[in-house]
C-alpha cells in the first residue's frame, strides 16, 4: 500500500489550480492558430488573433485565461494500492482548490444555497469531484474547471431509438447552434451518448477532456464526430456568435451501453478558453 | 478603422454608432451582473436613490478576478449578457443608460428599449479576460461590496477592443 499525504495532494490541487486558469494547453492553442488561419470573416479573425495575444498574456503574466475560473471539476483515478494519511481524497482536494484560489489571484464563483440566499462561499469551494477506483499505486487527478457562460448552454435528452442517428445529429447541432455567441465560440463539443440519464451527462463533460484534434477509437463515432462538426461550422454562428466557418474546433463523442428503451444523449460545451490540468502521485 | 469612443455618452453619439463597428473605448464605466441588477431594480421599485448614477454612462457585464500584486484588476472578460435581459430594459428607461457591454444576444425587449431611448450593445471578446485587464487602468467597487465578484465597480478604460453587435437602429449582427 503507497501512502500519499494529505499534504502532498493538497499542495498539488492548489498548483493544479493556477496552472489551469493561465496555461492553455497546447493542443487547444494549436486548434486555436489553425482555425485562426482558415476562417474568412474580418471579424472572426479578429477574435482569433485577440485570442491569441490573450493566451500569451496569460502564460507570461499569470493572469487567468478568462475571469470565470469556473466550477473547479475534477476526475479523479484512485489506485486500489493507495492510502491516505488523514482524512479523505475530497477533502485534501477541497483544501487545495481553497488555497490555490486564494493564492492565484482566482475568482471565486461558487454559491452556497443555488435557490435562496445565493451567498457566495468565497473560496471556490465544494469542487466538483469524479472519484473512480482503477489497479495500481497511483493517484491521478485531473482539474476541468468549468465557467459558467458555456456550462448553462448544456443540453439532455432522452431520444427515442427510433430516431437514432439522425436524432443525435439534429439535437448537438442544434443545442450548438441555439447556444449561439454565449458560451463564447468556438466552442469544444462534448457529447455522450447512452448509459443513463446522469452517465451521458457526465460522459459528455468527460468528453471535452480529450485532446481537441484525436477523433473517437471507434470508427462510425469518429464519422459522427466529423460530421457534426461540419454541419456546426455550416451554421455560420461564429466566433462570439458573430459571424464565421469556425463556431466549434472539435466535437468529443463518449459512449456507453444503455436500456433496451433508451437513447440519452447530453451536450457539454467548453468555451475556446479550453483549461484543464493534469498530475500523477 | 476602429471608431475611438469615450464615456459617457450623448443621445447623438450613440445614433452615430452602426452594427459591425468595431471601437475603441476609453473612461468610466460601471460593472453589474444579475446580482447587482437585481438590486438596483429593487432600489427602483422603492424610490431610493441608486449608489450610482447611470446617465448616459455604460454597464459592463463582468465579475472579475482578485487583483493580484501591482495591478488595478484581475482577468476581466465579459460574462452572458442574456441574464440581465430582465432588468436592462427598466435601467435603460429608467436611469438614462447608454450602453452595455457583454457578450451574446439580447432578447426582443431590451432591443426595443435600445431602440426607443437611444442605447447601444457592445460585444466585448468572451474568453480574452486577460488581454482586456491590460485595458483597465484603475478599479474600485463602490456598492453591494458583499457580492463578491459581482460587485459594482467603478472601472477606467483605455482602448478596450470592442464590436457594436446591436445598435440603437434596431440592426444586429446575431
Amino acid at each position: 500500500m503507497k501512502i500519499i499525504t494529505f499534504e502532498k495532494i493538497k499542495d498539488a490541487v492548489c498548483e493544479m489550480c493556477g496552472k489551469a486558469a493561465c496555461d492553455l494547453p497546447q493542443d487547444v492553442l494549436e486548434a486555436i492558430k489553425n482555425a485562426g488561419e482558415k476562417e474568412t470573416s474580418a471579424l472572426g479573425k479578429d477574435f482569433f488573433e485577440q485570442y491569441l495575444k490573450n493566451s500569451d498574456i496569460a502564460r507570461t503574466e499569470r493572469l487567468p485565461l478568462c475571469q470565470d475560473t469556473g466550477f473547479a471539476v475534477f476526475f479523479i483515478r484512485a489506485g486500489v494500492e493507495t492510502a491516505i494519511d488523514r482524512g479523505t481524497v475530497s477533502e485534501a482536494v477541497n483544501a487545495g482548490v481553497r488555497e490555490g484560489y486564494k493564492k492565484f489571484f482566482l475568482r471565486k464563483s461558487i454559491v452556497a444555497d443555488p435557490l435562496f440566499d445565493r451567498k457566495n462561499t468565497f473560496d471556490n469551494t465544494p469542487a466538483i469531484i469524479h472519484l473512480e477506483q482503477v489497479p495500481g499505486d497511483q493517484l491521478h487527478i485531473i482539474l476541468a474547471p468549468k465557467g459558467g457562460g458555456s456550462e448553462n448552454m448544456s443540453a439532455l435528452k432522452m431520444l427515442k431509438p427510433a430516431e437514432g442517428r439522425a436524432g443525435v445529429v439534429d439535437f448537438v447541432v442544434n443545442a450548438v447552434v441555439n447556444a449561439g455567441g454565449n458560451p463564447c465560440p468556438p466552442t469544444i463539443v462534448g457529447v455522450g451518448i447512452g448509459g443513463t440519464m446522469e452517465y451521458a451527462a457526465y460522459m459528455a463533460k468527460k468528453a471535452l477532456l480529450r485532446p481537441v484534434g484525436k477523433n473517437s477509437d471507434d470508427p462510425r463515432y469518429a464519422e459522427l464526430e466529423a460530421e457534426i462538426l461540419e454541419k456546426i461550422n455550416a451554421s455560420g454562428v461564429g466566433p462570439q456568435g458573430l459571424g464565421g466557418d469556425t463556431t466549434a474546433l472539435a466535437v468529443n463523442i463518449e459512449f456507453h451501453p444503455c436500456h433496451l428503451a433508451s437513447l440519452p444523449v447530453a451536450v457539454n460545451l467548453n468555451c475556446h478558453a479550453a483549461r484543464h490540468a493534469e498530475v500523477i502521485l | 478603422m476602429k471608431k475611438i469612443l469615450h464615456t459617457p455618452f450623448t443621445q447623438a453619439d450613440i445614433m452615430d454608432l452602426h452594427a459591425g463597428d468595431t471601437v475603441l473605448l476609453s473612461g468610466i464605466v460601471y460593472t453589474g451582473r444579475d446580482a447587482a441588477h437585481k438590486r438596483l431594480c429593487a432600489l427602483l421599485d422603492k424610490n431610493e436613490a441608486l449608489p450610482v448614477d447611470l446617465n448616459g454612462q455604460a454597464i459592463y457585464f463582468v465579475g472579475p478576478c482578485p487583483a493580484p500584486p501591482g495591478r488595478p484588476i484581475g482577468s476581466a472578460g465579459p460574462t452572458t449578457s442574456g441574464r440581465m435581459d430582465a432588468y436592462s430594459p427598466r435601467i435603460i428607461a429608467e436611469c438614462g443608460l447608454r450602453a452595455m457591454i457583454g457578450k451574446g444576444n439580447r432578447a426582443d425587449s431590451v432591443k426595443d428599449a435600445m431602440q426607443q431611448y437611444g442605447c447601444v450593445y457592445f460585444a466585448a471578446t468572451g474568453g480574452a479576460g486577460a488581454l482586456i485587464a491590460n485595458s483597465i487602468v484603475k478599479a474600485e467597487v463602490i456598492a453591494f461590496d458583499d457580492l463578491g465578484p459581482e460587485a459594482i465597480y467603478k472601472l477606467e478604460l483605455d482602448s478596450l477592443p470592442l464590436v457594436v453587435a446591436i445598435d440603437a437602429h434596431g440592426k444586429s449582427l446575431y
